[in-house]
């Protein structure tokens, strides 16, 4: 299984693996909200915590149809499940593996991004941790997109529509629990907890309900 | 150690592909599977190799006891299909080395595997730069990095050379007198003494 996970590591960062392409897509679309709400930095460093989870939400998407679909396309994927390795195990690994290329940068780059959105630095502070908890949550639902679409030759449309509405109460209670450590009479633990507990649940949940599809999607 | 096939039937889409396949292998066999292109050749050695859902009828691995394996039988199986399951961007060593990891049972190191199907000079190469030949070449060698006991190859030959198709019925006859079990669907006769034939769709 470490096999596995170096595996894809060195995929992910040799020519035309897009290691970066999270962040750089992060990168774009926090830059842009500053020219569209304008020059007014009390209402951007209050719209912050949003942006800065709706941009780490659509990067880690990326990458997400390529996870199976390439496997299949170049016959390793056969060879994968036919391993005595439990395979919701193999699918766990590959999960943590896409997180740690697209959800861990995107952790690591918030505090710039946080000063050009003029986020004060308890809220980058709580923005890091909120993310370093729910992004992973995004990688484990996002197998199950990947799993659903990997025979289809352009399903990275498809896994964006499925995986959205299912990462949307990471997305709440993630800007809730930042809400909460900026704001007094909100609290933070609770919206923070929540999303602990749902990336845990998707840890188990995500590969299982993965490797089901991709049992059922063999020809 | 055997291998048990019978009855076996495979569809896709409600469409039966094919049906009635039963046949029996005892360790150190082989059984090319022939028939025309379309006739369902792959399919059923995919049905073989647990990768497609039977309809109908079992495939058993049974040890010299007559007992059953562990675990499902596609686990003691070596499945060689149309594509090479390689990564283009990794190195012919970071690729064989994976698989080594990856399946277990480690047999022939990296070295000694690649040595065997004459491509030893492109181990640090990226797997990507080698022609057809040589990728399938590298392919084959997988077989060999790890231990299995039943080989499952879809057109191993497909893209070889002359020479490289002796070599590949040499490591073949290896096998085979080592006790392994190998089905292949292939269209040119291996030459192994113990062999089989099955005609699929005649």
């Amino acid at each position: 299984m470490f096999a596995l996970l170096k595996r894809e590591i060195s995929l992910s960062v040799r020519a035309g693996g897009g290691a970066l392409t999270g962040v750089l897509f992060f990168l774009a679309v926090v830059s842009v909200f500053p020219f569209a709400v304008g020059p007014d930095t009390k209402l951007l460093s209050h719209l912050a915590p949003a942006i800065l989870w709706i941009g780490a939400l659509l990067a880690s998407l990326l990458g997400l149809d390529r996870l199976f679909a390439q496997e299949r396309e170049d016959g390793s994927l056969d060879i994968l499940v036919m391993q005595p390795h439990p395979l919701p195990l193999t699918i766990f690994v590959k999960a943590c593996a896409h997180w740690l290329m697209t959800g861990l940068p995107l952790v690591m780059a918030t505090p710039l991004f946080g000063i050009m959105l003029n986020l004060s630095p308890l809220g980058i502070g709580a923005t890091m941790i909120t993310l370093l908890a729910g992004t992973p949550a995004i990688s484990f639902i996002g197998v199950v997109g990947a799993a659903v679409s990997v025979k289809l030759p352009r399903g990275g449309m498809l896994i964006s529509i499925l995986v959205l509405p299912l990462v949307i109460p990471i997305l709440i209670f993630g800007v809730a629990a930042i809400t909460g450590a900026l704001e007094d009479p909100a609290p933070f633990t609770a919206p923070f907890l929540f999303v602990c507990a749902i990336t845990l649940f998707t840890s188990v949940l995500g590969p299982l309900a993965a490797s089901i599809m991709l049992r059922h999607s063999a020809d | 150690m055997k291998l048990i096939v019978e009855n076996l039937g495979l569809s896709r889409a409600g469409q039966t592909i094919v049906s009635g396949i039963s046949f029996e292998l005892e360790a150190g066999q082989a059984l090319i599977v022939t028939g025309e292109n379309g006739s369902g050749k792959s399919t059923t050695l995919r049905g073989i190799a647990g990768l497609h859902p039977l309809s109908e009828g079992s495939v058993q691995l049974l040890d010299e006891t007559g007992k059953g394996f562990e675990g499902s039988t596609k686990e003691y199986c070596h499945y060689l299909g149309h594509q090479n399951g390689m990564k283009p961007a990794l190195s012919v060593r970071e690729n064989l080395e994976f698989w080594q990891k990856f399946c277990g049972e480690p047999d022939l190191t990296i070295e000694e595997a690649l040595d065997e199907v004459d491509l030893s000079h492109t181990i640090d190469l990226p797997f990507s730069y080698l022609s057809a030949g040589m990728k399938r070449r590298v392919s084959i060698a997988r077989l060999l990095v790890s231990d299995r006991p039943v080989w499952i190859v879809d057109e191993p030959t497909a893209g070889l050379d002359a020479q490289s198709v002796r070599l590949f019925t040499g490591l073949c006859k290896a096998f085979c007198q080592g006790g392994g079990i190998l089905i292949a669907a292939t269209h040119l006769p291996l030459g192994l003494e113990t062999e089989k034939t099955l005609e699929i769709g005649a």
